[in-house]
């Protein structure tokens, strides 16, 4: 057992490395650093376009699809990198990380060709089609309809319903989407995963405000909307099976690049805390060290994750970590209103814009929340890990 | 990457948890609890002697098998697990790297070789009466005495005392104005000056004693290594203690997590298994998560003991004070979720709750621990380059 990379991953580091400083300092200096979706949208595509061009979009994906075939260690590298680097988050990572994954795993070799190149060359975005106003814990309570028909050119799916906390839908081609395609079925059963192009008059995309002030996600509605019948991602009724590998996908390789991020957010708050003396307060050192030490264990258990999925032995550690960084992320949001005090109360700009650690404090309550609540991730740690008896469902 | 235990490690793993599950079973640890010296003399004699565990991370040359701090902090979860009533930690964990660190090639070869060949018990003086974390609160003194020195003063909270062959004192030399240098002196716990009163510790399965010195003469080499240069060799040794702790913390973690998870499915109220009400499961997920988070702390910081990696000061504090604190979580959780049978006497689940609250106090309590990192992270020194 060994702490670390090999030599050669380290060499793998450095060649990312370098191409990341020549685009940041370089074609790109204006991206290093942007976070949220305030930057320009076209500069953000060509940026994307640039990571396809030079193979760095979706490295993990095989050669034919624009990837690199790369190992897991050369993923968490550049995932690492990538975020070190300031490079700016990512709109494409829809498709790339949860769309691409899902496609490669249940798409037919036509859906691969057809689908997966666009999205490594950063021309096509995704947004996800899961959530509804009455399935969010209960995500299998999903109502949105699609019936097969005959259509003008072929058999197609006619998609009625209500999509909500549809990230990025407003800049996206393709939407991908669980729906009930049987008749009074109830549950996970009689669900379909279909791929829905986003722009026909059928889709209307709606922003929704968040306790930020910002708007980063949408409502979107379905009304007659149509897709055509090969645009559907394993058997008619084997969404849910679709879906829960889709879900599966949002671990796993991004998640040391997102403890890049919170690394830059404990620092800040660290800076903070050097610049007004907090850093001599007895509790807020005790409170820094412990955000720091917790910190340092999500780095070591994402590096046992994906070691042991290398080793095909994962096990208990996969089920706790979402819970864990949530509430650590939760708790630093509180730490860094304390280091700034009354001043972190006062908003950047109007008429509601907020500073990264302010944001921080208000963003962090979403963490908890999307993505299986904690009592849902408590939930499955004490049925699937801890094998304790199922809560008796109605 | 490659941050997972070898086969050969796991395999170190499943013979010393089966080799445990008999002969460190909990009838067997109360039996060692009233037992003069408080340890299982039969257990140590098997696990020094046939088993080899004694010398499993000390280096060939010296007797050992060479392995490394990466298999000693499995045998110590294991034996964290059980609790296994015996001098393993002191004599292992403790001695063996303060000898390793601070002494010169002929100290190291004898008293490693006798470490590894089973032959000594050995205890480690390091604090005063204060029970602060060494080195802060030595207070033995060393004073120059002829050839020799002689030693002056007490130690207290000295794990298995009344039972050592050797002691490992560490003491600091008598000076005029500011702290004397530091240095570790060995001596036969018998030797005349050495008062050693045994308490009636809160965790009866690791005894502690007050050691009180009184003009002890000691000859110069009886002084680990040259003088002057004891301290980063001391708290090189420290930082692997405290993984060892940790990684017994871990392991007495685990054991509490499974005993109260296998209570819920069985313990049957108002109809139903207990393990199905959410109010019990949510805590249970709580103990799994942190027994995890235990896990990755621990084994990180034993690979770093074995890397030689700077981290290792970091690594110890972090490693430390998350399975201490999961330790104690989990225990206390498992009183309650038992109910009234929890805090019976006759129910192994309070031995827990008292062995997690003595390793917190070890070595450095979670918060001493965390005001270290943060000492760390003020002057920059962490977050580190490579994350």
């Amino acid at each position: 057992m060994r702490s670390g990379f090999t030599a050669a991953e380290e060499r793998f580091r450095v060649e990312a490395i370098n191409w990341l400083e020549a685009q940041l300092s370089g074609p790109f200096r204006d991206l290093r650093g942007v976070s949220s979706m305030s930057s320009p949208l076209e500069r953000r595509k060509q940026w994307e376009r640039a990571l396809g061009e030079a193979r760095w979009s979706c490295i993990g994906w095989p050669q034919e699809f624009g990837g690199r075939d790369a190992s897991l260690a050369e993923q968490v590298i550049f995932a690492e990198e990538y975020a070190r680097s300031g490079a700016p988050g990512r709109i494409g990572h829809m498709g790339v990380e949860l769309a691409g994954p899902t496609i490669l795993a249940f798409g037919t070799e036509e859906q691969k060709r057809r689908l997966l190149p666009p999205i490594a060359r950063g021309e096509q975005f995704w947004c996800q089609g899961f959530s509804e106003p009455n399935a969010g814990s209960d995500l299998a309570n999903v109502r949105t309809r699609a019936v097969s028909e005959a259509g003008a050119d072929g058999a197609q799916w006619r998609v009625n319903g209500q999509k909500t906390w549809t990230s990025l839908a407003q800049f996206s081609d393709w939407c991908f989407a669980l729906c009930r395609t049987e008749e009074l079925s109830r549950g996970h059963r009689g669900l379909s995963y279909l791929l829905i192009p986003m722009r026909q008059s059928g889709v209307t995309v709606r922003p929704i405000r968040q306790m930020t002030g910002e708007a980063e996600f949408n409502e979107t509605f379905f009304v007659d909307a149509l897709t055509a019948a090969g645009n559907i991602l394993g058997a008619p009724g084997e969404g849910w099976k679709v879906a829960m590998a889709t879900l599966s996908f949002e671990r796993g390789v991004s998640t040391l690049a997102q403890q890049m991020g919170f690394r830059n957010e404990l620092q800040a708050i660290i800076a903070a805390a050097q610049a007004n003396g907090m850093i001599d307060d007895p509790d807020i050192r005790q409170r820094l060290a412990h955000a720091h030490a917790g910190l340092k264990v999500m780095r070591y258990s994402a590096l046992r994750m994906l070691a042991g999925v290398a080793a095909g032995t994962l096990s208990n550690e996969a089920y706790t970590y979402k819970i864990f960084w949530a509430t650590w992320r939760k708790k630093l949001g509180v730490l860094a209103l304390d280091v700034l005090g009354p001043r972190g109360e006062i908003a950047a700009q109007p008429p509601y814009a907020w500073d990264l650690l302010p944001h921080l404090f208000l963003g962090s309550r979403a963490d908890t929340i999307y993505g299986g609540t904690n009592q849902v991730q408590r939930n499955i740690i004490a049925e699937r890990a801890l094998g304790l008896p199922r809560e008796p469902r109605g | 990457m490659r941050f997972i235990h070898s086969a050969e490690q796991q395999l170190i793993r499943e013979s010393a948890r089966s080799f445990l599950a008999e002969h460190a079973s909990p009838a067997r640890v109360r039996a060692a609890m009233s037992q003069p010296g408080g340890y299982d003399g039969q257990l140590w004699q098997v696990l020094s002697g046939e088993l080899g565990w004694t010398g499993l991370a000390i280096a060939e040359e010296y007797g050992g098998a060479g392995l490394g701090w990466v298999e000693l902090c499995i045998l110590q979860e294991e034996q964290g697990r059980r609790l296994a009533a015996s001098p393993f930690f002191g004599t292992v964990a403790l001695a063996a790297p303060l000898i390793a660190a601070t002494g010169t090639p002929a100290q190291r070869h004898s008293l490693l070789g006798r470490i590894a060949a089973g032959s000594v018990r050995i205890a480690c003086a390091l604090g005063g009466s204060d029970g602060r974390p060494p080195c802060a609160g030595v207070a033995v003194q060393r004073e120059t005495c002829g050839d020799g020195f002689s030693l002056s003063g007490h130690s207290d909270f000295v794990i298995h005392a009344d039972s050592a062959d050797l002691l490992l004192v560490l003491t600091r030399a008598k000076a005029e104005r500011g702290a004397g240098s530091l240095a570790v002196a060995v001596l036969p716990a018998r030797s005349s000056g050495i008062t050693i009163e045994p308490h009636v510790m809160l965790d009866l399965t690791r005894p502690m004693s007050r050691i009180s010195f009184d003009d002890v003469r000691v000859e110069r080499e009886q002084l680990l290594g040259e003088q002057d240069s004891a301290e980063a060799g001391i708290e090189r040794a420290l930082n692997l203690a405290r993984i060892a702790l940790a990684s017994e913390a871990l392991g007495g973690a685990e054991q509490v997590l499974e005993m109260t998870s296998a209570y819920a499915r069985e313990r049957v109220q108002f109809g139903r298994p207990i393990g199905s009400f959410q109010a019990i499961k949510h805590r249970l997920a709580d103990m799994m998560i942190a027994v995890e988070a235990a896990k990755s702390a621990a084994w990180y910081a034993a690979c770093v003991a074995d890397e030689g990696s700077e981290e290792l000061a970091e690594a110890a504090a972090i490693a430390k004070s998350c399975c201490c604190d999961a330790f104690f979580d989990c225990a206390a959780n498992a009183i309650q979720l038992h109910g009234g049978i929890g805090f019976t006497w006759e129910h192994d689940v309070h031995l827990y709750f008292k062995r997690a609250r003595a390793l917190a106090t070890l070595l450095g309590s979670p918060a001493w621990l965390r005001e270290r990192l943060a000492r760390l992270i003020a002057s920059g020194a962490a977050p580190t380059p490579v994350f």
